[in-house]
């Protein structure tokens, strides 16, 4: 037996033998239904729709103290500013001693 | 109005995974025909093809647009191919003692005479299949590139990611091993 013509004869068999290319139906509905369920979550994203929502919420609450701050504002009870106030407050015992005495 | 290959792959890369459709609906069949080269049973061919389309994705920011997809997916196609040689080399221990009645005749008939062995013969392509294998991995897709595809040295070591020295050598082995086993088919059927 001629090895080599029969190597060359199979070789041409198998360049006669041209695969088909038909693809199974719904093929890519399949692989995109895949690749829908393997989509990795992107880390970034949602970092940053994180601290987007915790900057919308900052901002809220300091309207919302702001507001409230301005349309009720606090009522001392004691007169004069806060420097009379301090001062007093912190001399309030040599006050005390200079009286007992 | 239909989208560029160009606007599918950049929206894809912007997170739309519905844009990558019309690429695998387009290209299927490519890898399909190529995916059937190495694989003989249809659920193996589908899960290659599966495999090339899901590392498609993975690896889409890789794309250099500068080359066509086209050839960039065939090259992923190769390797994905190639891998599934390497994992599947199961039958390569088999006799060729185990031939079928058509094949034997059609050896047969090309040891009285060569010339009227035809070989687009269904049993020519089956006795091909068997020799191919038998075959190593690397050689297997070397001698399907190189002799059955007709591609040049250069087109194979763009596809595989071997040297072109690499392709060389491994076609020369691949020859050998190829002269190999048909010389061991001679010795188990005709002695």
């Amino acid at each position: 037996m001629n090895l080599a013509d029969l190597q060359t004869k199979l070789i041409a068999a198998a360049r006669a033998d041209v695969p088909g290319d038909q693809v199974p139906y719904a093929f890519e509905k399949r692989v995109t239904v895949l690749l829908a369920a393997r989509v990795a979550p992107d880390n970034l994203a949602l970092w940053v729709r994180g601290l987007w929502r915790a900057a919308v919420s900052c901002v809220a609450v300091t309207l919302l103290f702001g507001a409230w701050a301005v349309l009720n504002p606090t009522t001392s009870s004691t007169t004069g500013d806060l420097s009379q106030n301090f001062e007093s407050t912190l001399l309030a015992s040599v006050d005390q001693s200079d009286q007992a005495q | 109005m239909e989208r560029t290959e160009a606007e599918l792959i950049a929206a894809v890369l912007k997170g739309d995974a519905a844009s990558f459709e019309p690429l695998v609906q387009k290209y299927s069949p490519r890898v399909f025909a190529t995916a059937r080269r190495y694989a003989r049973r249809e659920s193996e061919v589908e899960d290659i093809a599966q495999e090339v389309w899901l590392k498609a994705f993975s690896k889409l920011q890789s794309f250099r647009s500068e080359a066509p997809f086209e050839h960039w997916l065939m090259r992923m196609t190769v390797r994905t191919c190639y891998d599934f040689l390497r994992g599947h080399q199961r039958n390569r221990e088999s006799s060729f003692s185990e031939l079928s009645e058509p094949e034997t005749d059609w050896l047969e008939r090309f040891v009285a005479d060569p010339g009227s062995a035809a070989e687009d013969a269904d049993a020519a392509k089956l006795l091909v299949g068997r020799l191919l294998e038998k075959l190593s991995p690397p050689a297997r897709l070397v001698i399907t590139l190189l002799e059955i595809e007709d591609r040049s040295v250069k087109e194979i070591a763009e596809l595989t990611g071997w040297s072109v020295a690499l392709v060389k050598v491994r076609a020369f082995r691949a020859r050998g091993e190829m002269r190999k086993i048909l010389a061991k088919m001679a010795r188990d059927k005709y002695l």
